[in-house]
């Protein structure tokens, strides 16, 4: 599972919509406000142990870990436009959003 | 401040101490030098990685291409600590370092974390409404300055580089570093030279 990084810097990528919580116990690094969200890879960060299964003390595979930069408005409308959120969001919760940037 | 810890939470501790050193997991010896690393490291560690950025380009490249290789330039032991990222910021891009799902801190450059950047009230709004935060601190940003919100949610810890303020023209590392505050490194406060 430490293959070559799937996306590239520039890369659109949508987080997976997905709630692992409400189907049982788990460890997610994955913040809610950013689930079903389209933002922009900024760079791979590396290959870490997945933290799902190191939580539970499972044999964890590494996984590609990625800065992502989300812009503010619309994720929160508090925020200005022009300003961002950048999350480190691992491979396996990220799939291609078309598009590019 | 935190209360002091219980007497039944301390015998837990002994309890799982003597497991883990019965197992050969870690020995006393690791633990306390693990626990002398911890209370040795402070801000003041982040600070002088700052100043001799600022006064030094080659160091200012190593500190933004590699964090852990920057602290330990440094004398600065990262054994077993996450790796560090360092996030510039510029006169149009302001970095604000937060851990919304627990605590994450570059404790090993800037050691325990404050009680507000654990605070639930930190956490949330830091994301959601960072320029209202950062008014509370008397960090008022130029127009057009970008505010990036690192939300620190996985394996990396963020320190961030201040932008160096007018007015130290001519300081030594030691002189800017003492200007370079905690609050700066995490992104709540900008560096003031008076």
């Amino acid at each position: 599972m430490s293959e070559a990084p799937r996306f590239a810097p520039g890369s659109a990528v949508r987080v997976k919509d997905d709630w692992p919580e409400r189907r049982g116990p788990c460890h997610i690094r994955t913040p809610h406000y950013i689930r079903g969200r389209v933002g922009r890879v900024v760079r791979p960060l590396g290959a870490f142990p997945n933290p799902e299964d190191l939580a539970f003390a499972r044999p964890a595979p590494r996984r590609t870990l990625y800065h992502v930069l989300f812009d503010q408005p619309p994720i929160w409308q508090e925020g200005r436009p022009g300003d961002t959120i950048l999350v480190e969001v691992f491979e396996h919760w990220l799939e291609p959003a078309g598009g590019g940037a | 401040m935190a209360a002091p810890p219980r007497p039944e939470s301390l015998a837990l501790l002994e309890r799982l101490l003597a497991a883990l050193e019965a197992k050969g997991i870690v020995t006393a010896a690791e633990i306390a030098e693990r626990q002398a690393i911890t209370d040795r490291a402070s801000p003041k560690i982040g600070a002088r990685m700052v100043a001799r950025a600022w006064t030094d380009p080659a160091y200012r490249a190593l500190l933004l291409a590699d964090g852990t290789a920057a602290a330990e330039a440094m004398g600065v032991s990262m054994a077993g600590a996450p790796p560090l990222g360092v996030l510039e910021n510029t006169p149009t891009r302001h970095h604000l370092v937060v851990c919304t799902l627990c605590s994450c801190y570059p404790r090993a450059v800037l050691g325990y974390p404050p009680g507000w950047y654990k605070s639930f009230a930190y956490r949330a709004r830091a994301v959601r409404e960072p320029r209202a935060v950062l008014a509370e601190w008397g960090t008022h940003l130029p127009e057009g300055v970008e505010v990036r919100v690192v939300d620190s949610t996985a394996d990396y810890r963020w320190m961030v580089l201040p932008m160096r303020p007018e007015g130290t023209e001519g300081w030594d590392e030691a002189r800017l570093a003492a200007i370079v505050t905690r609050d700066a490194l995490v992104g709540v406060a900008v560096p003031k030279a008076g």
